[in-house]
């Protein structure tokens, strides 16, 4: 069963490293929208929702096409991160994990948003009341009460972009080595004449990586419900 | 010393104080909406005011013509919340030295083992907050503002969500605290037996306004009936100090000036104690009866009548050594005994309702 060859090795390590570059970078912005949303009344509100759950409802190559436009290499703010940053994304691996963190990151805001709802926001008030400043409020209080729910956003959000296909292969195609993550690679076997033995195993891998990161995510939030 | 004028202005809600007191306890007092904790809020810094200013301690926390508003956490007040709020992830321990540790070193004035110590929180140390019960939670968000060294505390209904015994036990400590540190306090309360027992100078708002201000007793019995329309509602406070207690038959005798107290319970110690008479267990003599159950007389002068024509009159008297004692009895009983102001009288106060939920 284990019997896998490099090309296969070649793609599961590229997808660990894609979806934890993607959990990685896309955690700190997930907290951030995911406190917006949890507690600050603006407008643009709902806005705001509905586009970070954009990706949920678009068809994944839809979000693939508008990443390729907008981050290509010709694209507008593709175009301004290579000129000024030496930032690429067309056809490179963090392309790929752009891509994964885009069509992650409303199931990373879902619950970083559902723990920083569940605290009381008073105590962040007590805390200032006794001389901790807005900053050291949130890192003192508010962040470690919601410590949970971001463990279990970071651990939905790698399993999503260990798994995502659709956006990945319309921005970045599926090439060996630099972005032919599980997902392509199974596609690619299954073009082959006599790749279902292959596309079989990276299968059952990708599908236990998936039930552990899931169970993980339960348990984790049972003990959150438990505790508040 | 606290000093303060604020006008706020809201859509179905206007509120305009102005105040300086430098009682070590000032009670806010009011009815639920009145404005007592949005001036909490003003004096925490939770919300800014329209115009006005804020001066604790000679510090300008707010000043809007000059463009002062301090941030919550500069105001350096120590907040004590109606549910403790304490930090659910932290010890004990954490959550007391919090406000510690963002005081600046020249400013730690508070003594952490007299807090610790007064407050009975020493072996509360190592456990969570939601182990506690209600009343330590309450002890312990005491000792975590105390020791943020704050220029006032700011108490917003500390007791009412206690239950009665853990209520008697907080009002206490808070005594204690108002005599050994020196702290101003500042008491939101809705209680005015709360207010009677802890306060120096207490102001009544309604509708965002102050409808009077003095001591409690001066102000507590007419607003409170304004307030809240309830002749229970009337409380006296006098102080005493416990002479001794009587082990045969479980009763304390508080000395006073006007006389002896006797107290349904045994109370430690030797020391001042306030005891809180409701109006309605007042009654009056004219001379002192000798074959009674009662065993509560105390002497005083008739100094003021309240009676506009109701069936009840509260009767004010001035005791020996200066405490004022309200009683409410009936209109035709003054009139029968040929009571009026200056005359002397008994004031007969039945043990029974004197017992250790009063004190």
């Amino acid at each position: 069963m284990l019997d896998l060859s490099a090309d296969d090795l070649t793609a599961i390590f590229l997808s660990l490293k894609v979806a934890g570059a993607s959990t990685f970078f896309a955690l700190p912005f997930a907290v951030f929208i995911g406190y917006a949303l949890a507690r600050w009344r603006f407008p643009g509100h709902a806005a705001l929702n509905a586009i970070v759950h954009l990706p949920l409802v678009l068809p994944p190559v839809v979000t693939g096409f508008a990443l390729l436009l907008l981050f290509g290499r010709r694209g507008p703010i593709g175009a301004f991160l290579d000129a000024h940053l030496g930032i690429v994304f067309a056809f490179r691996w963090t392309g790929a994990a752009l891509a994964a963190a885009v069509m992650s990151f409303p199931l990373m805001v879902r619950p970083v948003r559902l723990a920083f709802e569940s605290a009381d926001p008073r105590l962040a008030g007590a805390a200032r009341s006794l001389g901790a400043s807005r900053l050291w409020a949130f890192a003192l209080i508010e962040l470690p009460l919601a410590a949970n729910g971001l463990l279990v956003g970071a651990i939905l959000g790698f399993a999503k972009a260990l798994g995502e296909f659709g956006a990945t292969i319309t921005f970045v195609s599926s090439i060996p080595g630099e972005t032919r993550t599980i997902p392509s690679a199974i596609y690619a076997l299954l073009q082959a004449p006599d790749g279902d033995a292959s596309a079989m195993r990276l299968a059952a891998i990708s599908a236990t990586i998936a039930v552990a990161a899931l169970v993980a995510s339960e348990a984790l939030q049972s003990r959150l419900g438990g505790r508040s | 010393m606290i000093s303060l004028d604020l006008r706020l202005k809201r859509e179905d809600f206007e509120l305009s104080c102005a105040l300086t007191s430098d009682a070590r306890v000032l009670a806010l007092h009011g009815p639920s909406g009145a404005g007592k904790s949005t001036l909490a809020h003003l004096i925490a810094g939770v919300i800014r005011p329209d115009d006005g200013r804020i001066v604790v301690d000679g510090v300008t926390l707010v000043d809007t013509e000059s463009g002062v508003c301090l941030p919550p956490e500069k105001r350096r007040i120590g907040v004590v919340f109606q549910d403790a709020l304490l930090f659910p992830h932290l010890s004990v321990k954490s959550n007391i030295l919090f406000g510690q540790f963002f005081t600046p070193a020249a400013e730690r004035r508070a003594p952490f083992d007299a807090i610790i110590e007064t407050l009975g929180v020493g072996h509360l140390l190592d456990r969570r907050p939601a182990t506690l019960s209600g009343g330590e939670r309450q002890r312990v968000a005491f000792a975590r503002a105390l020791l943020s060294s704050p220029r006032l505390l700011l108490m917003d209904e500390p007791m009412a969500a206690l239950d009665h015994a853990r209520r008697l036990e907080i009002m206490s400590l808070i005594e204690k605290l108002r005599d050994e540190f020196r702290t101003p306090i500042v008491l939101v309360s809705h209680s005015a037996e709360e207010i009677a027992r802890l306060a120096d100078e207490a102001v009544i708002i309604d509708k965002g306004h102050i409808l009077a201000r003095g001591a409690p007793l001066d102000v507590l019995p007419g607003a409170s009936r304004l307030i809240e329309g309830g002749r229970f509602g009337l409380i006296n406070s006098l102080a005493a100090r416990i002479a001794s207690v009587d082990e045969t038959y479980g009763v304390t005798r508080l000395a006073h000036p006007a006389g002896e107290i006797l107290v349904t319970a045994r109370l430690g110690g030797t020391g001042a104690a306030r005891v809180a008479v409701r109006a309605t267990d007042v009654a009056l003599a004219k001379s002192s009866p000798i074959d009674t159950s009662v065993r509560t007389i105390l002497r005083g002068t008739i100094a003021k009548i309240d009676a506009n024509g109701s069936p009840l009159a509260f009767v004010t008297l001035e005791l020996a050594g200066g405490d004022k004692l309200v009683a409410a009895v009936t209109r035709l009983a003054l009139d029968e005994l040929g009571l009026a102001k200056g005359s002397e009288v008994f004031a007969l106060v039945k043990s029974v309702a004197l017992d250790e939920r009063s004190l």
